[in-house]
């Protein structure tokens, strides 16, 4: 048996994507800037995916630009603010537990001048709003916050922040990091006061190599790229037709049926936090509980092993997981967002993410529990680290 | 700054390392060991206990623990096999290359589990030596 519970790192492309992305690679090839007819139906095309996935978002066409990824769009959502806004303010407020997509960009503004701040998190991950509230300043011009949490699952008070900063004297920009969010938890950028959002097809049964950034008409922002431009003016060049084409197909399927999914994700999520609860001993559930949690995540320690170790005896049993163990990473130290909410790096070297789709079973949660104990038993067996001393 | 391409071998395991990661040898706890010595620290995420039985300076037998990936496991499984039956001088002369070597090479970033593997067997044959010069019974 197989089962794939790696869902927050990459899905696999539906069936109904495909055959809508197909005939843009073969009959349908057209440049969607030219006026014959293979152009505008390119063109005609894109714009579709453009309104389906604004509408997901309650949100404009025309406010959606497509890029290459998420990663893509949170670099250019958080340098293309901050330097149209140099003038208003240099000063950038992030949290400690945001992707490397959102930090990176924000240590090269550091570099360059800017001042960012990064907000503290509790023991769940939660950011705190007080905080935010205190480090606020005339010169702040941007803040950028994930939805949900790539790692723990953590959804954030993305309401109450957006409603924070509508209420400051002068603009400040809201971006929010939706990846891990898209599809499994409710978005609305009007009643949430988002300024910008970076989505991610791949993580919702799309095909890898599109993402998208909403940006509110009027935002300040320098375009991403410069050159000939076409349906985008914030990134111009050719279109990847058949990849939007995919997304927006994503999009549709993924918000045709939203709540069952989610439901569907909910109650596999339960069924594998439940399961590990009674079978495993000596374990830590990284991030909250209950409805503050994505549908789509469960991200435990276990005590007295190592991530990388459980993750290749799960995928000699055919278990897709990732790990927030230094081990699988290039920098050898553990994950940035386990260490913010205060797990011990000894036991935060023992943690691993499983995350779920709508094409997930119950039948393979209840394989994922037969096997899962067994490994975990077999590993602590051969550790000299005891999970009860940690 | 020059530009920095990557290299996925920094990651990929080889056909060796894989193998003794399903199959460890070695693995286990020791029943009476003539000497056993503990590096690393499962702060840092990895860490090793071997166990050496040593008659008449020949190693007859050693075993290891292990928290650590899957790297840290192979080359610790590696190093307890290549000092099976070995005399203590010989396991000295043992190099963190040779460990590496033998497991068909490690990537980059793991060469530091081939490393562990090697400070826990000279760890264990200091004490082995430290052992015999205070005039302890061994073996």
């Amino acid at each position: 048996m197989r089962a794939y519970l790696d869902n927050g790192t990459t899905t696999q492309v539906a069936k109904e994507v495909l055959d809508a992305m197909l005939p843009y690679l073969t009959e349908k090839f057209g440049h969607p800037l030219f006026l014959y007819s293979l152009g505008q139906e390119a063109a005609d095309a894109v714009e579709k995916s453009q309104k389906t996935i604004a509408d997901t978002l309650n949100a404009e066409q025309k406010e959606i630009t497509f890029t290459s990824n998420a990663t893509e769009a949170n670099d250019f959502a958080i340098r293309g603010v901050a330097h149209a806004n140099r003038k208003s303010g240099n000063h950038i407020i992030t949290t400690k537990i945001e992707n490397p997509s959102v930090l990176r960009p924000c240590e090269i503004l550091e570099k360059e001048g800017f001042k960012v701040d990064y907000l503290d998190v509790d023991s769940q991950g939660f950011v705190d709003l007080k905080q935010l509230q205190e480090l606020i300043n005339e010169k702040t011009i941007l803040v950028s916050v994930a939805q949900v949490n790539d790692e723990i699952g953590t959804i954030e008070p993305i309401v109450e922040i957006g409603k924070m900063l509508h209420e400051q004297k002068h603009k400040i920009y809201f971006h929010v990091n939706a990846a891990a969010s898209y599809a499994r938890v409710p978005i609305d950028v009007q009643k949430m006061g988002i300024d910008l959002m970076s989505l991610s097809a791949h993580k919702i049964h799309g095909p890898k190599g599109v993402g998208a950034l909403y940006v509110r008409e009027d935002t300040q922002i320098k375009p991403m790229s410069y050159g000939y431009i076409s349906m985008f003016p914030l990134k111009p060049g050719t279109e990847n037709v058949p990849a939007i084409v995919g997304f927006g197909k994503a999009a549709e399927l993924a918000f045709a049926n939203f709540n069952s999914h989610v439901e569907h994700m909910r109650k596999l999520r339960d069924k594998l936090i439940a399961g590990i609860e009674e079978r495993v001993p000596h374990i830590v559930l990284n991030g909250p509980k209950g409805e503050k949690r994505s549908p789509a995540n469960v991200n435990y320690s276990f005590k007295g092993v190592e991530g990388e170790s459980v993750l290749l005896h799960l995928d000699l049993n055919g278990i897709s997981v990732a790990t927030g163990s230094a081990c699988s990473t290039r920098k050898l130290e553990p994950s940035h967002v386990l260490t913010a909410i205060g797990v011990k790096p000894e036991v935060a070297h023992g943690s691993i993410r499983f995350t779920l789709s709508r094409y997930n079973t119950a039948e393979e949660i209840d394989y994922v529990l037969e096997v899962v104990p067994r490994v975990i038993e077999s590993l602590r067996k051969i550790s000299p680290v005891k999970p009860e001393d940690l | 700054m020059p530009v920095e391409f990557t290299e996925r071998s920094l990651l990929k395991y080889t056909q060796k390392v894989l193998e003794l990661f399903k199959d460890p040898k070695n693995i286990g706890e020791m029943e009476d060991p003539t000497v056993s010595a503990v590096e690393g620290d499962p702060q840092c995420g990895d860490m090793l206990k071997m166990f050496l039985k040593i008659k008449n300076d020949k190693i007859v037998d050693a075993k290891f623990l292990s928290f650590g990936c899957a790297a840290n496991i192979a080359a610790c499984s590696m190093t307890t096999e290549m000092v099976k039956g070995k005399t203590v001088d010989e396991a000295e002369k043992i190099t963190i290359k040779q460990i590496a070597d033998n497991l068909g090479g490690l990537p980059g970033l793991k060469m530091h589990c081939a490393v562990l593997a090697y400070r826990t067997l000279k760890r264990a044959l200091q004490e082995y030596r430290k052992k015999v010069n205070s005039g302890a019974r061994v073996g």
